[in-house]
């Protein structure tokens, strides 16, 4: 029997627990906790001009309610700009609180705390507000008009310009055989997990400390930035993200106003505070993404090889911009995909509207990048009347030019050089999968039939893994059972199974004897976060050091005991042997749980594993301390792992899709997804990463947005309007993979998150635009849009194909 | 999202409900499956000061099926209706429509006739009752009357119900003579009110001409719109007439709005593409019909 | 408003045990499941019927318990994924299917989907593919993209033949 489960699809070890509903998600701890909920801005623009509370006051469980004035010291400051950068040269914040003015709808001005949510949202109910009215900007062409203004400091509604260049993209293009111009426009969308946020927060006027659960993506980050807002000592605060129900981005900006309010009150109040998001709260109180125009110039030769490629991206990154402009910088340099551009150019702004703020999306602008190159590369195949697969193949980087550098800067502030990948054996298994070169004769037997088909592809190149490190650590108990911990967070990616894995293969022990925690700083203080499609390449690889660290101090500790080289030694099934040697073989093994008894000489036995470990339980070298120089007790160990740059992951998507040609409603016929994460660690959870990807994806390109009318109102904030896909709208995934090693990390591996979303707008585009004969230039789109889209084509003298 | 206090009273007969009603009237609203109402209660776009839940009369928890119409009780669920065999045996389109109704877990607990007092114009069952001249029983706590469906939708989300009164049952006639009815809808996903629906019922003569054509819609208007396209293929054998000239005659009577799921334009191309289909199938099943 | 609210003695037979407790009118079922009966794998995501994530069976049937107060079904038997397990506390058909099926991800929609999926295979003992996908259509899910939902809906149908046939 193997203990071997790295790479294998096993099922995962924390489900038992969320099936059985035994699961604990932050509205679920607290249960005697004050409620807190907020007044929040009913218009996107406007200064408070009086906050009348008046007839609040008695509401039978009101226990208290706080404006900003209350908020005292550095709680009342501006939220931080969590990354800044050189380009965003007019970086602004909301408070945590509303201060004097509102800039989009939702905002919290009031805060509320009552005995239950029930009568905490009465009392908001019953709290006036008197605001002046200022006229909202809304929308990417009313931002980029300048003619209103959403800060009165902030000239022309830009936030950052940033341009990336790599030779005379201009001169490259005036002097190309083609030249062609794309228009595009990509609308908003928004994480939307099933669980809002939230947050809870005790403080221990005892101990002088402070406890926070928040449904993060990033528990350590959020614990310093408290430690600053509350100005407490940092080691008196402990954050821990419990179970979270999905992430998807949202969760990874903060502080959130709320979560640095909740822990304040609680502190203010000696009382246990509890903030759940509803779902109203989270559609206008949250952050969304997606949201670009886009201008392409594109020359190339007869061939359709690009010469020169020039994007000017207009990017709504909403009121504020506590996320920098993380977004329009991966937009515009993982735009270029797997091709090599000739001369590029691309130049963005990022635009300040009277709506929600604008944090990363799955994909963080990867999709809006990928709908701009592959509206380009299928304008270039009609242009010139080639098979799109051949255009996109002549412009691919070749595997024997890896890694490939293509002279900018990425989001991680590194050069953006691609380390592996093999773009024409991918497009290969996919036109295989697809059955790319059958479609004419299918289309053909479906126009004899009166239906209308069409097949679209994307290809995408994703940045994954980025810096700046994780750790991770790793102990042997004396039972023989492991427990690890990493401090990077968990929203249903897992991790808890995937890492133990890694650890698992690393220390030579069964899977199901290694217990993971994650995103608790009481377990592990050093962490960035979860996003980027990072943590399997940054925690696996720092637990995978820790272990084996951990494997090498039991090796030694075990060759001591049975007398034989360390290097003669391996773990197998928790058990330390002489290489090939059956775990029977008298005097040739030794327990991994008795190597962790070993590991801690102990004066106390208070069992009978501890005793074989005190000073009088065997035979003592006199001559050495108990615990050697250079040694630590216990066995266990921590590990980090920081990567000199990001490793790239690729895939390519295909979808076949029908338009009715009577009610223009668009299904998926088929969808096809061929995917390159380097090595994996469960290919299960890849499989579900992808398919709840392409999901999202489906969602964003046929169903999803943000609608917003002039006055800044988010028109369908509810489930009801805003259209995330049910089972019936999402097609069967069809999957193949490549594993292309990553060289850049010990377990070759690259992120896998993301990966599904990205090409989501772009294959459906370019597959209805193939059904359809005219160009889709917009998404989502929608059988109304469509069919409008039949009428202004069919206005133009074109027919349909 | 938590409703607003009110002070709660459940009756557990009708005679206690309408005078409970009459009591508070016009602060009173009734609760029957909720599952328009408490969306609206947990957002606060509705708070009541009185919630009159009918969930214990169990007296109006039926589905009557007669030769001539299926008679349904304000207490009996969507899926008691869409499960009701009887029913389903004198009048398909009940079931048939149903399932167009959001989905079975709404439909376990929302009651026919509480969508149908609702008065949503983009309410499946509210455009069925119109399109089939079904009437609506309501009971005060001095009289009951019974209204046509006509007479009862007055206006977007509004009825001819005075506060003081409760609709105890609608009634939906089988039309009569051999007719055939299909519900056909559009929507953005599966359970989503429709962005157009129609409901088609045609009638068909002994040599199997076209007798009479009738659609009703939803989301095309304020209220529920019935018309009568009889003109456009009266006497034509139901397969040679000229459904698309009945789908254009309905489309160009319908004067639907923009929202922010589809056009006006969509929409009325929508009509005129439903309508076709549907009275096309309709007109099949009629002929269909054992004479 | 500071009158202080009128209380009902509200009792529930859940997953077999009588449950009561004393609340407003106007408390949720899903409150009062999670919040006075401290039973919270019943989930919360939208509090407006759409995203099925609080469904629970009512007396057998699956109903939004966000669109129900706790006094309307006072006296019902009420199953929540508490309740779904198998016997010896091991994991119960469907349960185990989403295991074995990796019908899950960050697990919160999850207790809607186990509720709803029970009750529609008492009733459907062995769905197509087409009708599992549509029996689950009325439960949102961000993570999984359904697919290995509807596998875990036919993997159920399975384990409860194989159960059955025992």
């Amino acid at each position: 029997m193997t203990t071997k489960t790295f790479g294998e699809p096993i099922a995962r070890l924390e489900d038992p627990r969320l099936l059985t509903g035994q699961g604990r998600f932050l509205d679920d701890i607290g249960h005697r906790a004050l409620a807190a909920a907020f007044v929040r801005s009913p218009h996107a623009h406007a200064r408070i001009t009086g906050i009348d509370v008046t007839d609040a006051i008695g509401v039978d469980g009101l226990v208290a309610v706080y404006t900003h004035e209350d908020l005292d010291g550095r709680a009342g400051e501006p939220l931080p700009l969590l990354i800044p950068h050189e380009a965003l040269t007019h970086g602004r914040t909301g408070y945590a609180l509303a201060k004097d003015e509102v800039n989009h709808v939702g905002e919290p001005i009031v805060m509320v705390v009552a005995t239950d949510r029930y009568v905490a949202e009465d009392v908001c109910a019953r709290i006036g507000v008197d605001y002046e009215f200022l006229p909202p900007v809304v929308g990417i062409e009313a931002a980029r008009d300048g003619d209103l203004l959403v800060h009165d400091d902030v000239p022309g509604n830009v936030a950052a310009r940033m341009v990336q260049s790599r030779g005379d993209a201009a001169a490259a293009i005036d002097a190309a055989p083609h030249v062609l111009e794309l228009d595009l426009d990509i609308e908003r969308s928004a994480s939307t997990p099933l669980e809002g946020k939230g947050v809870h927060a005790r403080w221990d006027a005892d101990d002088a400390s402070l406890r926070v659960y928040t449904s993060t993506q990033a528990s350590t980050s959020v614990r310093a930035a408290l430690a600053a807002r509350l100005e407490l000592p940092p080691d008196r605060v402990e954050v821990i993200a419990p179970d979270v129900g999905g992430g998807f981005g949202v969760k990874i900006v903060h502080p959130w106003p709320e979560e640095v309010l909740v822990p304040w009150a609680a502190i203010r109040l000696g009382r246990e505070v509890k903030w759940t998001e509803d779902r109203r709260e989270h559609f206008v109180g949250a952050t969304h993404e997606r949201g670009q125009l886009q201008h392409v110039r594109v020359g190339f030769d007869d061939e359709g090889r690009l010469l020169g490629l020039d994007v000017t991206v207009w990017h709504d990154n909403g009121a504020y911009t506590p996320y920098g402009i993380i977004v329009p910088i991966i937009t515009t340099t993982q735009l270029l995909g797997p091709y090599k551009p000739g001369a590029y150019r691309a130049e963005f702004f990022s635009l300040y509207t009277n709506t929600v703020s604008v944090t990363p999306y799955r994909g963080a602008g990867r999709p809006q990048g990928c709908f701009a190159m592959e509206r380009t590369m299928d304008a270039v195949a009609a242009h010139l009347g080639l098979d799109r697969t051949v255009v996109r193949e002549r412009n691919f980087i070749r595997p024997d030019e890896m890694p490939y550098d293509h002279g900018l800067i990425f989001q991680d502030g590194r050069p953006l050089v691609y380390d592996s990948g093999d773009y024409p054996a991918t497009l290969e298994k996919l036109k295989k999968l697809v059955g790319w070169e059958e479609f004419e004769a299918y289309r053909d037997e479906a126009r004899a039939a009166g239906r209308r088909v069409g097949i679209g592809i994307a290809c995408y190149v994703e940045g994954t893994g980025v810096g700046p490190y994780e750790g991770g650590w790793v102990k042997v108990e004396t039972d023989g059972s492991v427990v690890a911990a990493t401090g990077l967070t968990t929203q249903g990616q897992g991790h808890r199974t995937a890492f133990a894995q890694v650890v698992a293969e690393e220390l030579g022990v069964p899977v199901d004897r290694v217990n993971v925690t994650t995103g608790d700083t009481r377990r592990f203080g050093y962490a960035v976060g979860t996003f980027a499609s990072r943590a399997a390449v940054m925690s696996g690889n720092a637990l995978a050091a820790a272990a084996r660290k951990v494997r090498d101090k039991a090796l030694r500790i075990a060759g001591e005991a049975l007398e034989a080289d360390p290097r003669d030694l391996e773990i197998v099934d928790g058990v330390v042997r002489v290489i090939g040697s059956p775990a029977s073989a008298p005097g040739g093994s030794i327990p991994l749980a008795t190597v962790a008894v070993l590991a801690n000489p102990l004066r106390y036995a208070f069992d009978r594993e501890a005793e074989r470990a005190t000073q009088f339980g065997g035979p003592v070298d006199f001559s050495k301390p108990p615990v050697a120089e250079g040694e630590s007790p216990g066995l266990e160990d921590t590990g980090f792992y920081s990567p000199p740059r990001s490793t790239f992951a690729n895939g390519m998507h295909a979808a076949i899709v029908e338009t009715d040609p009577d009610t223009a409603e668009i299904t998926i016929l088929r969808y096809c997804v061929v995917h390159d994460c380097g090595t994996l660690i469960n290919p299960r959870i890849v499989e579900g990463q992808i398919h709840g990807g392409v999901a999202q994806g489906v969602g964003g390109a046929l169903y999803e947005r943000m609608v917003y009318d002039d006055a800044g109102q988010l028109l369908n904030a509810s489930f009801m309007d805003f259209l995330m896909p049910y089972a019936t709208e999402v097609p069967v995934v069809e999957t193949d993979h490549l594993e292309t090693p990553s060289p850049l990390n010990p377990l070759g591996i690259k992120g896998a998150g993301e990966a599904g979303v990205i090409p989501g707008s772009a294959v459906l585009a370019s597959a209805i635009s193939d059904a359809e004969g005219f160009a889709i230039t917009r998404m989502p789109i929608s059988p109304s849009d469509l069919y409008s889209l039949r009428s202004t084509s069919t206005r133009m003298g074109e027919t349909p194909r | 999202m938590k409703p607003a206090g009110f002070t709660y009273h459940r009756p557990v007969t009708v005679d206690d409900a309408v005078a409970v009603l009459a009591e508070v009237s016009p602060a009173g609203k009734v609760l029957a499956g909720g599952q328009s109402l408490v969306p609206l209660l947990n957002m606060r776009l509705a708070a009541p000061e009185h919630l009159v839940d009918i969930n214990r009369l169990s007296e109006l928890a039926y589905v009557r099926a007669g030769g001539d119409a299926v008679t349904v009780g304000a207490l009996a669920r969507h899926a008691d209706v869409e499960r009701d065999d009887a029913a389903y045996a004198v009048l398909p389109l009940l079931r048939d429509t149903l399932r167009h109704v959001a989905h079975p877990t709404i439909r376990n607990r929302g009651t026919t006739v509480g969508s149908i007092a609702h008065a949503d114009p983009a309410g499946e069952l509210t455009a069925v009752l119109a399109l089939l001249g079904g009437t609506v029983t309501l009971r005060s706590a001095a009289a009951e009357r019974t209204v046509t469906a006509a007479d009862f939708f007055t206006g977007p989300m509004s009825t001819c119900a005075d506060a003081g009164e409760l609709v105890t049952s609608v009634t939906f006639p089988v039309p009569e003579g051999r007719t055939g009815a299909v519900w056909t809808e559009v929507a953005r996903r599966h359970g989503d009110y429709a962005v157009c629906g129609t409901g088609t019922v045609v009638t068909l003569d002994d040599d199997l001409r076209v007798a009479g054509a009738r659609a009703a819609f939803v989301s095309m208007g304020p209220e529920p719109v019935v018309l009568d396209v009889t003109d456009a293929v009266a006497g034509a054998t139901h397969d040679t007439a000229d459904w698309a000239a009945a789908g254009r005659l309905a489309a160009g009577r319908l004067d639907p709005e923009d929202d922010i799921h589809a056009t006006a334009d969509y929409r009325t191309h929508l009509a005129e593409v439903l309508t076709t289909r549907a009275l096309r199938d309709a007109a099949r099943r009629a002929a269909e019909v054992a004479p | 408003m500071s009158a202080v609210e009128e209380l009902f003695e509200v009792t529930l037979v859940v997953n077999g045990v009588p449950r009561s407790a004393t609340v407003p009118a106007r408390r949720l079922l899903s409150d009062f499941l999670r919040h006075d009966l401290e039973l919270t794998g019943t989930h919360v995501g939208c509090e407006h019927g759409v995203c099925g994530a609080c469904t629970v069976l009512v007396d057998g049937r699956p109903i939004r318990s966000c669109l129900q107060f706790a006094v309307t079904v006072d006296g019902a038997e009420v199953t929540t994924v508490e309740g779904c397990g198998g016997a010896d506390g091991e994991l119960g058909p469907v349960q185990q299917a989403f295991r074995d099926c990796h019908g899950l991800q960050c697990g919160f929609c999850t207790p809607g989907f186990v509720t709803t999926i029970t009750a529609y295979l008492e009733e459907h003992p062995a769905p197509s593919d087409d009708e599992a996908r549509e029996a689950i259509a009325g439960n949102l899910c961000r993570c999984t993209g359904y697919q290995n939902i509807v596998a875990s809906v036919l993997r159920a149908a399975e384990l409860r033949a194989e159960e059955a046939g025992r």
